[in-house]
């Protein structure tokens, strides 16, 4: 307490040093700014949100500071019913991973995306095979012959978390390959990914930022990108190899599409100029270098909407995830 | 060699006075954020973690590293002279620590206190100086059934071990299981146990209910001995320091032991919590005055501060060269590292060489540092002590109030304090231990979680935590400490019936 006391006192004397202020907006904060993270510390959503506060304190981008608050109990869902609770407030925001839509599915706690107003899509997070590079398996064909070899149920998937994202695109692979894997719920990507080194699970889904250091170690080794198209950064990043030479899994047979909202939410009743007001914010911030450095070290989709197009993203995704979980058996009961 | 001349240049980068000056900051943020209970570690580090945003990363992380050994140090004064462990690792530092100074002798336990987490991060440092990659190696055989023996063995080595019956201690570990199992079941991803209660989506909070169970507890105790305060008496000049150091050297083989346990705990990664619960626990069983310890003896606060310094400060290493966090304050500094845009893995070591050896350099001086500072301030804080306890009482009620808020800033965090004081003081009364529930709440889903995953891997089959040398060992040594005392009590008999 103490101390986001004297963070807060720290970031108003940064802002008061800041010299030439930026255009005035209709709205602006007029008090510290809640940036709500339904997820743990040091996780992906969690990382991109103290990064983007450290853009923003560095740049002067807002007169007053921005504090993240990390709200992770019930698979977020601690987070989504405190923005959710807080009609009227404009001095909160929410970041959100896919469980905006799996953590109302999967454990019937009461919101939608429709309870929140959405403010912006800043990135889509990529999903990637991988596997331990001491596996003789170097194409998509070869994994897919080695699963179908596997008695059904004994070649190991591991995933972070349960009933979400890499749950769900294991349950597609079940389906596109025909076969049954065993799926172990981890806490972080980071643990999987090195679950995956240690070879206690035979592969994983991990998102790029997760499992890139142990891919340029040479332990692990990515098989195809769960997108319509390869991902577009070309630097070398081992062996020669970028992450566009990685195929798309659908050009290697794998009918699999998926990718990770980052996107931001204000509470219920926002008005329009306070949606602007932070639209315009979030266009700064990605037009900094350190974000282009993060979204290039995570290999994401920089994909950026707002407004009507952004809705009507998440209503299609909401539906895609309603079919889904439905499909997969990961409804709670009652929903 | 080539590593000491790697250190070298580390020592000549971490001794840059920009950098010395963020050290000492970094220290003294710590100890605060450390003594303030329910803070912690890992909170201070995120709070500061954009500030550090604009400075070099080898900067940065000397100063948030710094501030994480700070919080190392910090979390045993609150438990020595109030019972109200400032950080988890500092819950069984109370239990020899706080006797000590209400026997009037706070400077000799905080002395004992700060001098082994020093030699414990030593320790751990010098391993990660000269077998890092070995050690990182180690690590990567841990899986789900490795992990779930080493829980087992943190709690089967506290069972029986208690001066009270073992079906008080089962009992108490029981109540702690079910608490810790309120919250998201995270194998199936279904609430459980919360009735629709937003508040209870978190599960229980360990921190939470150590502040309730042992600060709001020990006041109430304390209101119904007739509000005496037995620290009165307290010896408060720097001559005690001298003196405690004198007597430390007799304990080598404890504080041995307990580096040991606590690299291997903080490398593997369990953390620094179990290190100290099963240091503490083994110390009892093997030390000479064993049967003393929860009674104020200066073994039982050596043993759980060096494995939980050890055990702290190793858990960098996987974090560095794995990019697996061994500690919670270790998962926030690693979003500091890709912030700043370093990689941490394999490759860390090779690309990053300055980074990674002056982060090394700076444990050491650091660690000095906070040993210094701290042990200039024992008087301080032994005097404390001094101060009546109708002023005090309401000062630790306050941080108790402050402490609950600050986990998740939520005011049903305070009231459920509250209950657990309640219950603190109820459990004591029926001479019920704590730490049993304690150690239930702190490692219970993570040990259910690693039992279920292990499960889910093996198809259901119990072979799995026999299924090689390292998970079998550590499962027969967790059986051992289970049935110690039947063990030890079957010897001395067929000793008489051989004589």
């Amino acid at each position: 307490m103490k101390l986001s006391i004297l963070h807060v006192a720290l970031a108003a004397v940064a802002a008061l040093c800041a010299s030439g202020t930026e255009t005035s907006a209709a709205w602006e904060p007029v008090r510290p700014v809640e940036f709500i993270v339904p997820a743990g510390t040091g996780g992906g959503a969690d990382q991109m949100a103290r990064t983007i506060q450290g853009i923003v304190t560095k740049h002067n981008l807002m007169k007053q500071p921005m504090v993240v608050i990390n709200k992770a109990g019930g698979a977020g869902g601690e987070g989504f019913l405190d923005v959710k609770g807080s009609s009227n407030n404009p001095h909160k925001i929410i970041i959100t991973l896919s469980n905006l839509f799996t953590t109302p599915l999967a454990t019937g706690i009461p919101f939608s995306w429709k309870d929140m107003t959405p403010v912006a899509m800043l990135a889509l997070d990529e999903f990637v095979l991988w596997v331990n590079a001491e596996k003789s398996y170097n194409k998509v064909s070869d994994y897919v012959d080695a699963v179908k070899k596997a008695p059904a149920g004994t070649f190991k998937m591991g995933g972070t978390g349960s009933k979400q994202e890499d749950q769900i695109i294991t349950v597609a692979l079940e389906k596109a390959i025909d076969t049954k894997f065993t799926y172990i719920p981890y806490k972080g990507g980071g643990e999987v990914a090195v679950q995956l080194v240690g070879n206690h699970v035979d592969s994983t889904v991990n998102n790029p930022i997760e499992a890139v250091a142990q891919w340029r170690g040479g332990k692990l080794r990515p098989l195809c990108v769960f997108d319509a198209q390869p991902m577009g950064y070309d630097e070398p990043i081992a062996d020669g190899k970028s992450w566009k030479d990685i195929p798309s899994c659908k050009s290697q047979g794998l009918d699999i599409e998926y990718l990770m909202l980052r996107g931001i939410f204000m509470p219920p009743k926002a008005t329009k100029d306070q949606v602007e007001y932070y639209v315009e914010l979030f266009k700064k911030v990605r037009a900094t270098p350190e974000w282009q450095d993060f979204m290039k070290s995570g290999a994401f989709n920089t994909t950026f909407l707002t407004g009507a197009d952004y809705s009507k993203w998440l209503e299609t995704e909401q539906k895609r995830h309603e079919v889904l979980m439905k499909e997969a058996g990961f409804l709670a009961p009652g929903n | 060699m080539e590593e000491l001349a790697n250190l070298f240049h580390g020592f000549a980068v971490a001794l840059q006075p920009y950098n010395v000056m963020l050290m000492v900051v970094g220290i003294m943020l710590g100890v605060i954020i450390g003594v303030l209970p329910g803070l912690g570690g890992a909170n201070g580090v995120a709070i500061l973690l954009p500030l550090t945003f604009s400075m070099p990363p080898t900067s940065a992380i000397i100063m948030l590293s710094c501030i994480y050994w700070g919080a190392l140090f910090g979390g045993a004064i609150t438990s020595i002279l109030f019972n109200i462990p400032g950080e988890p690792w500092s819950v069984a530092t109370t239990f020899d620590g706080y006797p000590m100074a209400q026997q009037g002798k706070p400077g000799e336990a905080l002395t004992a206190a700060f001098t082994s987490s020093f030699v414990g991060a030593l320790f751990a440092v010098a391993m990660i100086t000269l077998v890092a990659p070995l050690v990182a190696s180690f690590a990567l055989r841990f899986g789900p059934a490795e992990k779930f023996a080493v829980y087992f063995l943190a709690f089967c080595s506290f069972v029986g071990l208690s001066k009270e019956p073992p079906f008080k201690t089962i009992a108490a570990m029981m109540i702690g299981f079910a608490l810790a199992a309120v919250g998201l079941d995270s194998i199936t991803g279904q609430l459980r146990l919360t009735f629709g209660i937003t508040e209870l989506l978190n599960g229980f909070d360990f921190l939470i209910a150590v502040i309730g169970l042992f600060g709001i507890g020990e006041i109430l105790l304390t209101m119904e001995d007739g509000l005496s305060f037995r620290g009165g008496n307290a010896k408060i000049n720097l001559r005690v320091v001298l003196q405690t150091w004198k007597e430390l050297p007799t304990y080598w083989m404890t504080s041995l032991r307990s580096c040991l346990i606590g690299c291997w705990m903080g490398v593997t990664p369990a953390g620094a919590t179990p290190a100290s619960f099963m240091s503490y626990g083994i110390a009892k069983r093997l030390a000479r005055n064993g049967k003393n310890f929860g009674k104020g003896e200066i073994e039982g606060v050596i043993a759980p501060e060096t494995a939980a310094h050890a055990a702290g400060t190793s858990a960098l290493l996987p974090m560095l060269s794995l990019g697996v966090p061994g500690s919670p304050t270790a998962a926030v500094l690693l979003g500091g590292l890709l912030i700043w845009g370093l990689q941490p893995g394999p490759m860390l070591f090779v690309e990053q060489k300055e980074f990674v050896w002056g982060l090394i350099a700076s444990m050491y001086l650091g660690n000095l540092a906070g040993l210094l500072v701290v042990l200039t301030c024992v008087p301080i804080f032994a005097a404390i002590l001094r101060v009546p306890f109708s002023i005090i009482a309401p000062l630790i009620l306050v941080l108790c109030a402050i402490g609950a808020y600050s986990v998740h800033n939520s005011t049903f965090d305070v009231m459920l304090m509250l209950v657990f004081g309640v219950l603190g003081y109820l459990l004591k009364k029926c001479n019920y231990p704590l730490a049993p529930l304690v150690l239930a709440i702190v490692l219970g889903d993570k040990a259910e979680e690693a039992f279920r995953q292990s499960l889910l891997g093996s198809q259901g089959s119990l072979g799995v935590f026999f299924s090689n040398g390292l998970v079998s060992t550590i499962m027969v040594l967790g059986l051992v400490a289970l049935f110690w005392s039947a063990i030890q009590e079957g010897y001395s008999r067929l000793r008489t019936a051989v004589a």
